[in-house]
């Protein structure tokens, strides 16, 4: 197991090394730079300004001097957000997107699984079609239709909670379901096929045949196995939730992380791009790790380590 | 046999896969003749900013007082192009790409599928983003010096699509590839080989039929997910920019101007209904012909 996980810890680097290298080269190939305005700079600013954010010199240079940098925690300045650096931009940021996000999480997956399960142990009835048809309508619709939705009805129309900001329990009410929706709904689609599946084995018989409770058959014996599929996804997902989604947080002016996203882009903001998706890909590689070792708990018959 | 009846038979008895066909059908009618049945000057900037829904005005005008009926049919027709020929783009990647990996197989196999691996690791996002923002300004420079000035409008659009297919393959590379591998080893392939048959006759005469109907189901299903992302980038600012209009360009400027004391609601209403109507149809007509056609789905 710990050998497992070290040769897992260096796959993150490697992976890092990768996706911090691409995307380094990636802005560079972008057409623009960061300080170009409307009017252009003067020479001598511009160059000064590129001595400031280490952007000066042969590409190679700039890419080894941002490695050595890296190595030493320092993910470098925004040349947006002029004097504050990526480090702080995200201590500030993350913690906002993680909490909504993990909030998120916990909705899709608890909500995923309950109304997977619930649609598939009573199969063909109103409850089933129900479960299926709302799920497939959080699934069409884009967030950015759910979240608009939601505020004229529960903010606007039937004043209950607030429109937008951060601070309050009441204010976190609205983002998280609109975060959570199409996910729960993927989850339960993804739970009923798989537990229809489970349910025609063998061993679903067997436990039948013993007498067993239909609850326990169900949620004892199959859920088990059903799950395993969810749990895959779950990695992904929580990568995904954890760093923000710039639509939410847009529609609930929620000072999270999701637009430096989209922004670092479209500014060439090159250390905050990279910056947040070193983040990204670590989540990413962390809670695949998560899942991989849960896999192993829930199903005795898949064993990681030969 | 459970179920004897031809997966045609089945999708025609399905009240939900006959009720999507048919407003897919009204929605492609609505998209290529609507805007032209319109007076022309329906799509024109006027000072009626914000009439509500009107015998004159359908669907009420937006901020700039253009007819919002007009726009809802522009954005059905681009956003529709968009998602159908972006999803037919991944489509073909996706085959050929599936179709090598899993028929060479080997080494060649694994490492075409660890580089398939790397690129669900990357987020998609930030990878449209910048494919969009480095190719447009290329495509604008090239229609610009070879005569196509007429097209620069549309450059967003192709653009859009290109970038969207080609970042939409990776699902259809797996299933493609999954697929090739179980029937590769079954009898009728090694008896097609065994006669000496060549490597295209067999792909082309003995592999593709038995796959294309699967292909075609997930092709169903790509294209709202198309629809969905082209929306997505147009919410953000980066994909069609008026006076061109997608669905997701629409639900963007209703966002910006819908607040608790203007409530403009048809801005976001009149486009989420065409919008989830279509999206829903594709979903429903995608999983309806996957219940059909997928063996391993049937239930």
């Amino acid at each position: 197991m710990v050998r497992f996980i070290a040769k897992r810890t260096v796959g993150l680097v490697v992976i890092l090394f990768c996706v911090v290298t691409i995307t380094f080269f990636l802005v560079h190939l972008m057409p623009g730079g960061p300080f170009d305005r409307e009017r252009k700079l003067p020479e001598h600013i511009e160059k000064q300004l590129l001595a400031k954010y280490k952007l000066d010199g042969p590409i190679f240079e700039q890419y080894a001097g941002y490695l050595s940098d890296l190595l030493h925690g320092d993910l470098r300045l925004s040349t947006k957000y002029r004097s504050r650096s990526v480090n702080e931009i995200l201590a500030d940021s993350l913690p906002v997107s993680g909490l909504l996000g993990g909030i998120a999480f916990c909705v899709a997956t608890i909500g995923g699984v309950f109304l997977g399960s619930l649609a598939a142990a009573n199969q063909q009835t109103w409850i089933d079609r129900t479960a299926m048809l709302s799920a497939l309508f959080a699934v069409s619709l884009p967030s950015f239709v759910i979240g608009p939705v939601l505020v004229l009805v529960f903010a606007i129309d039937w004043p209950v909670l607030p429109v937008g900001g951060w601070g309050t329990f009441r204010s976190l009410i609205l983002p998280s379901i609109t975060l959570a929706a199409p996910y729960t709904a993927y989850i339960a689609r993804l739970t009923r096929s798989s537990m229809l599946e489970v349910l025609t084995q063998d061993y679903i018989r067997t436990a039948r045949a013993k007498g067993l409770s239909n609850s326990s058959v169900l949620y004892k014996h199959a859920l088990r196995v059903a799950i395993l599929p969810v749990v895959s996804f779950l990695g992904p997902l929580a990568a995904n939730l954890l760093t923000g989604s710039i639509v939410v947080e847009s529609i609930f002016s929620i000072p999270g992380t999701g637009g430096f996203f989209v922004n670092s882009v479209l500014n060439r903001d090159g250390f905050l791009l990279a910056g947040v998706v070193i983040v990204y890909c670590s989540l990413l590689v962390v809670f695949n790790l998560v899942v991989d070792l849960l896999y192993g708990l829930l199903d005795h018959r898949i064993s990681l380590y030969d | 046999m459970t179920d004897a009846r031809s997966p045609w038979v089945k999708l025609r008895r399905n009240p939900a896969v006959v009720l999507s066909a048919g407003i897919l059908f009204a929605a492609a009618l609505a998209a290529i003749f609507g805007p032209s049945l319109l007076p022309a000057s329906a799509g024109e900037v006027t000072r009626n900013s914000f009439l509500p829904p009107s015998n004159q005005h359908f669907f009420g005008t937006d901020l700039n007082g253009r007819d919002l009926l007009y726009r809802v049919l522009l954005g059905a027709r681009i956003s529709i192009l968009v998602g159908v020929t972006g999803a037919l783009i991944s489509f073909a990647v996706g085959i050929v790409y599936g179709m090598v990996a899993g028929y060479v197989g080997g080494q060649a196999d694994s490492i075409m599928m660890r580089l398939v691996d790397t690129l669900y690791a990357i987020p998609r996002l930030i990878f449209l983003l910048v494919l969009i923002t480095a190719l447009d300004p290329l495509l604008r420079h090239a229609m610009a010096t070879h005569g196509l000035q007429g097209l620069i409008g549309y450059s967003k659009i192709f653009i859009l699509i290109l970038c969207l297919g080609l970042t939409e393959w990776l699902t259809m590379a797996r299933i493609v590839r999954g697929q090739i591998l179980s029937l590769k080893s079954q009898q009728f392939v090694l008896a097609a080989r065994s006669i000496g048959q060549s490597h295209l006759k067999i792909i082309f005469q003995h592999l593709l039929p038995n796959l294309i109907g699967l292909a075609v189901v997930y092709l169903t299903l790509t294209v709202p997910a198309v629809i969905l992302d082209e929306s997505f980038l147009s919410f953000l600012g980066v994909g069609v920019q008026a006076p061109l209009a997608s669905w997701g360009l629409l639900l963007s400027d209703a966002a910006q101007v819908i607040n608790p004391i203007k409530g403009y609601w048809w801005l976001l209403v009149f486009p989420v209904i065409a919008m989830s109507l279509t999206l829903l149809a594709l979903n429903f007509l995608g999983d309806g012909l996957r219940d059909a056609l997928d063996p391993r789905q049937r239930k």
